[in-house]
């Protein structure tokens, strides 16, 4: 695989330097852009492998350049968030963005972000093969078999759509109503807690501590992404 | 009827009454025919079984009258002392209702209902008293005598020819939710007094003797046992018409009393009340001002007031008509208001009036429809002991003056005449004479005219009519000049003053619609209370020419004078003041409640609640005894309470707007700084992070400062959160996001969060399987959480141990962080909690000590408590709880 590209769209300049330095440090393309709309260009031009988006730009909303980047591409996305509210991100995750990072963050913090967003892009295909699987879970999507350790966990058919819809999105963050949507369908949006009681289930069934979660992780306020491993 | 569908009208009412019913307490009557048999023994006996059955019983009054087996029944229970009042000199022990509303036992016994209390007790009768107790929802035990029954009194009094002045109106007994028969043979009773049994007052001793004779106590027993068997029967009524059975109430069939000024009206009032209740019917009673009652003394007019007064009493709907011809009016209401029975007084004094019909024909032939009940109209004091009736007052002195002026009138214009008579015929002579008796009508009424037509007469045939100067008439021709005279006379007269009177009387109507409209229109603008104030003052005083003070209530529902009341009318009592308002009745002057009182004290109810009282010191007693006036003020009472309604809710209309903007602006204030803050710690964060990895690589003492610069920044960080987050949770309303949250879940958040901190520690979670979900706040509860962790790292050691517990008590989740290092300062566990506060003063440890006021805040908000302790095996406890709620349930069904 050759040196990965990302496009950094942010407005301040600082922050800007900054990022640019600590991924260049770690040996990827960098472009940056001030703006919006030349944040956008510049995705389209540079076939970029991720795009970090800040989502308080001066030209557009961040929610809606994430809108119009999905239009036309599947690039993971990572966005940067100044506000303490969830609102704000939940929008942008459920108009496609892929994760976020709340200022201020950790060099380090993004750099492991950027790492998973690239693992999902490979793993995507790995779907393809039908196994999903995460230090000592697999998923056989094929035949439906969970196994940790070896050992086969039987899930409820509720359970097991929770799963595998986790494990199709694999490191992204998945929005409570996302999920709902995807489980449950568009009519209990609302209900968000069945989400909670099945998600308990879940990891009663998998984590061998479900307090501490290792594949299934909490997003607090947000929704809950399938560890990468 | 064909209709046997309940009328839902009939429904909604019976709801009501349910409604209210259930929240007063009950009534039970011990109902007896006359004294001494047995109520009060009866009614203590009740007491007795109750108490023992565990009931809180209490005596609030019971006259033993020193009966050995009375007494003996009063041992074991309760007895409220009684209220000592001061009266001309004499001090009488009263029953305290304050005393027993404060101690608000669940039943309360109460003897005599129909006593007459004090003058200056807070109500004029017994009955009202046990009235305001069953309205504060105690149960009453009461007795009460068939005299004593407002409708059956003047039968007693005809019977027994003794009539009491205590009555208790018909509907406190109708209203009874039971009513006990206490009954005795005559035979046993008079047994009873022989032995001594029987207590007699000492003044009255013959009278009374005279009462107990066996014929009464008969008569008096079948009034007792037939006015309970009309009871049973109206239960029986009621109890068909709820369930619908058979007719409904009959709404059409209602009765008309006419109240007349002639004495006596109260016994057809009575008759009408009794007809009513026993045909279950409504029934009003009016009286028709006709020109001719103009002319009554106003001790006449005051009568006819008062037994309207007493009609309304009785439970009649009451109106005051204004009219020419009596029977025209009172058919007319009577159509109008679908009364299809008219109950008048037989008239027994026209029996000479042979060419006259009596006023029942008259009506009759007006209404063939309508059912005309005539009632004999006995003249109260023939036969029975009584007050005398109230004398009539002399005819005014002004009468005389006005026939002394008409007469001179009269002659003024003989006198012109004479000068006239060479130049005009006698036929226009005459027409200067009928001038003259209108002009007596228009300046002095109908009796001055009728006066004026036969003086004129006679002077025109004395004077001018030939042979002059004497009476005899040579002429026969003018027997008929003076017939005509005196007919077109008489009648230009009545119909002269009759307009003059009906122009009077559309005069003061319009005077008072002009002032209500003006009023209106004056308060439709106001927008501040004091303004209504002042516009009632005014409107008030110059339509009735009284003094009124307007009280309004503060935010404690207290009222509080305005400036001008206690000018105006100084003599307020600020407590009957309360008393009307929180009960939202009329108290004082001419009401019920403290009628000794000389101000009285409207509550200005609008839809919504009570808006103030209206205070008014009225000129003299006769004052609002006039309905129409009544009706006037009642109509500015309901201006003023509206317009006050209508401010205040500007007011609150305004604030609520105040509230959202600033709500707003300090939203808008508070994201702002959230996000001008955070940007340059980011890149605080990040740029001494590339410095600390830049290449070539720092020697060690500049990596290790870059990297401190980072972590400061953090700190710094999470520091600009808590204030952000504690000015956001000061401000108030904070909008929490609350969802049905699992608590593993935001425990887990917690510690993933503090995975840093906590590295070097040993965290144990304590969670209760199938733990339910809870409704919070998923990111404030673990603010909570994180800054309970944080806490326990700063103060403890490391290598300390944590644990987070979770508990279920009966209606809240108990939640706790432990951590077993030194504790918190012995009296500091609640301090800690203050702003700006740290465990340990000036200490080095990081933090502001804001972390647990946040902590506080947050559990507030969602209703719940956090506090902090020691544990005795050393190290500090911090808890909060949340209210458990009944969380959804799962629709899905599965099945594994």
């Amino acid at each position: 695989m050759t040196t990965p590209t990302i496009v950094v769209i942010e407005d301040e300049k600082q922050t800007r330097h900054f990022l640019r330095l600590s991924l260049e440090a770690e040996s990827y393309h960098v472009f940056d852009a001030d703006s919006g709309n030349a944040g956008l260009k510049a995705a389209a031009t540079r076939k970029p492998d991720i795009v970090i988006l800040d989502l308080g730009l001066p030209d557009m909303d961040g929610v809606d350049a994430v809108k119009q980047l999905r239009e036309w591409s599947n690039v993971p996305v990572i966005i940067l968030s100044a506000r303490s509210g969830e609102t704000e991100k939940i929008a942008a995750l459920d108009a496609g963005a892929d994760d976020y990072l709340t200022k201020p963050f950790g060099a380090g913090e993004l750099l492991a972000r950027i790492r998973v967003a690239l693992r999902r892009t490979i793993s995507s295909e790995q779907t393809e093969s039908g196994i999903v699987s995460v230090a000592d879970l697999a998923i056989d999507l094929v035949h439906r078999k969970i196994t940790v350790a070896g050992e086969e966990v039987h899930l409820t058919p509720i359970e097991y759509r929770l799963l595998s819809v986790l494990a199709k999105y694999t490191g992204k963050v998945l929005t409570h109503r996302f999920l709902l949507k995807e489980v449950w369908g568009p009519n209990q949006v609302d209900n968000a807690h069945y989400l909670r009681i099945y998600m308990s289930q879940l990891r009663h069934k998998l984590e061998k501590e479900p307090i501490r979660p290792r594949y299934i992780l909490t997003e607090a306020g947000v929704g809950y992404r399938l560890a990468v491993e | 009827m064909t209709d046997t569908r309940p009328d839902p009208d009939l429904l909604l009412e019976m709801v009501q009454r349910e409604q209210e019913k259930a929240l007063r307490g009950k009534l039970k009557i011990f109902f007896g025919a006359s004294a001494g048999v047995g109520k009060t023994y009866a009614m203590l006996s009740a007491a007795h079984q109750l108490r023992a059955r565990g009931l809180d019983v209490v005596v609030g009054i019971a006259e033993t009258h020193g009966r050995a087996e009375t007494v003996a029944l009063m041992d074991g229970l309760e007895v409220l002392p009684r209220k000592e009042v001061e009266y001309r000199g004499k001090r009488i022990a009263e029953f305290d209702l304050e005393g027993a509303l404060k101690r608000h036992p669940p039943l309360i016994l109460i003897d005599e209902l129909a006593h007459s209390n004090v003058p200056g007790s807070r109500h004029p009768k017994r009955w009202q008293d046990v009235d305001e107790l069953l309205a504060a929802g105690i149960d009453v035990y009461t007795t009460i005598n068939v005299q004593h029954l407002e409708t059956l009194n003047d039968i007693v009094g005809g019977i027994t020819g003794i009539r009491v002045k205590e009555t208790v109106p018909d509907k406190v007994f109708d209203q009874a939710d039971e009513v006990t028969l206490v009954d005795l043979t005559p035979d046993e009773l008079l047994l009873r007094l022989k032995e001594g049994k029987i207590y007699l007052p000492q003044q009255a001793e013959g009278a009374i003797g005279n009462f107990f004779r066996k014929g009464n106590l008969i008569a008096l027993r079948e009034l007792a046992l037939r006015r309970t068997a009309d009871r049973v029967d109206d239960q029986m009524r009621i109890y068909r018409q709820e369930r619908s059975i058979g007719t409904v109430w009959r709404t059409q069939d209602s009765i008309l009393v006419c109240v007349g000024p002639k004495p006596g009206a109260e016994k057809i009032i009575r008759s009408a009340s009794r007809i009513a209740s026993q045909f279950g019917v409504e029934w009003h009673a009016v009286y028709v001002e006709t020109p001719q009652l103009q002319y009554q003394p106003n001790s006449v007019r005051e009568r006819i007031l008062k037994s309207l007064e007493f009609a309304q009493e009785l439970g009649a709907r009451t109106a005051a008509l204004a009219g020419q011809q009596t029977e025209r009016v009172l058919i007319d209401y009577a159509r109008s208001h679908n009364l299809s029975k008219i109950i008048v007084g037989r008239d027994q004094h026209r029996s000479w009036h042979f060419w006259k019909r009596s006023f029942a024909d008259r009506l009759g032939r007006l209404s063939a429809d309508m059912d005309i009940i005539q009632i004999a109209n006995i003249h109260p004091g023939t036969g029975i002991k009584t007050e005398s009736p109230t004398q009539f007052e002399n005819a005014p002195r002004s009468y005389w003056k006005s026939y002394l002026w008409t007469a001179t009138e009269c002659a003024t214009v003989t006198g012109i005449a004479t000068l006239l008579l060479p130049y005009f015929d006698l036929a226009n002579i005459v027409m200067l004479f009928l001038l003259a008796v209108v002009f007596a009508a228009v300046k002095h009424g109908r009796r001055a005219a009728i006066l004026a037509a036969f003086l004129n007469v006679i002077l025109f045939d004395f004077f001018f009519v030939p042979p002059r100067f004497s009476f005899a008439v040579s002429d026969v021709q003018y027997l008929l000049t003076f017939a005509v005279m005196l007919i077109v006379a008489l009648i230009i007269g009545q119909m002269t003053a009759n307009l003059t009177y009906q122009v009077r009387v559309a005069n003061q109507r319009e005077t008072r619609l002009r002032a209500l409209y003006e009023m209106a229109r004056d308060l439709s603008s106001v927008l501040l209370p004091q303004q209504i104030v002042d516009i009632s003052h005014r409107y008030i005083e110059t339509t009735f020419k009284v003094k009124v003070a307007i009280l309004l209530p503060d935010t404690h529902d207290t009222l509080q004078p305005t400036e001008a009341a206690a000018g105006v009318v100084p003599a307020i009592d600020p407590g009957i003041a309360q008393w009307s308002f929180d009960r939202a009745e009329p108290a004082g002057f001419s009401t019920d409640t403290l009628s000794a009182s000389s101000i009285l004290y409207l509550p200005l109810r609008a839809p919504m609640r009570t808006r103030g009282v209206l205070a008014i010191e009225p000129l003299h007693s006769g004052w609002l005894l006039i309905p129409e006036q009544r009706r006037q003020l009642d109509g500015f009472v309901a201006l003023i309470a509206t317009t006050l309604e209508r401010v205040h809710y500007i007011d609150v209309a305004q604030e609520a707007l105040v509230r959202i903007e600033s709500e707003r602006l300090r939203n808008s204030v508070l994201s702002a700084l959230s996000h001008d803050l955070r940007t340059p710690l980011t890149n605080l964060a990040g740029l001494s992070e590339s410095l600390a990895h830049s290449r070539p690589e720092l020697p060690p003492l500049q990596y290790e400062l870059a990297i401190a610069i980072r972590d400061q920044t953090f700190r710094m960080s999470s520091l600009v959160n808590n204030l952000l987050d504690m000015a956001r949770l000061q401000s108030g309303n904070v909008k929490l996001n609350l969802q049905w949250e699992s608590l593993e879940e935001v425990i887990g958040s917690a510690l993933a969060s503090c995975e840093q901190q906590l590295k070097n520690y040993r965290v144990d979670v304590r969670l209760p399987d199938e733990f339910p979900l809870l409704q919070f706040d998923t990111m404030l509860i673990r603010s909570v959480l994180i800054n309970l962790l944080e806490n326990a790292v700063k103060y403890t050691p490391p290598h300390s141990h944590i644990i987070i517990e979770a508990h279920l008590e009966s209606n809240l989740a108990r939640i706790s962080v432990t951590d077993n290092g030194p504790g918190i300062a012995h009296g500091s566990e609640e301090s800690i909690f203050e702003k700006f506060t740290r465990g340990v003063r000036e200490s080095a440890t990081p933090g502001v000590g804001l972390g647990l006021t946040i902590c506080r805040a947050i559990a507030d908000a969602h209703k719940g408590r956090i506090w902090a302790e020691n544990i005795a095996s050393g190290g500090a406890r911090f808890v909060f709880t949340l209210p458990l709620g009944i969380p959804p349930t799962l629709d899905t069904e599965e099945k594994e």
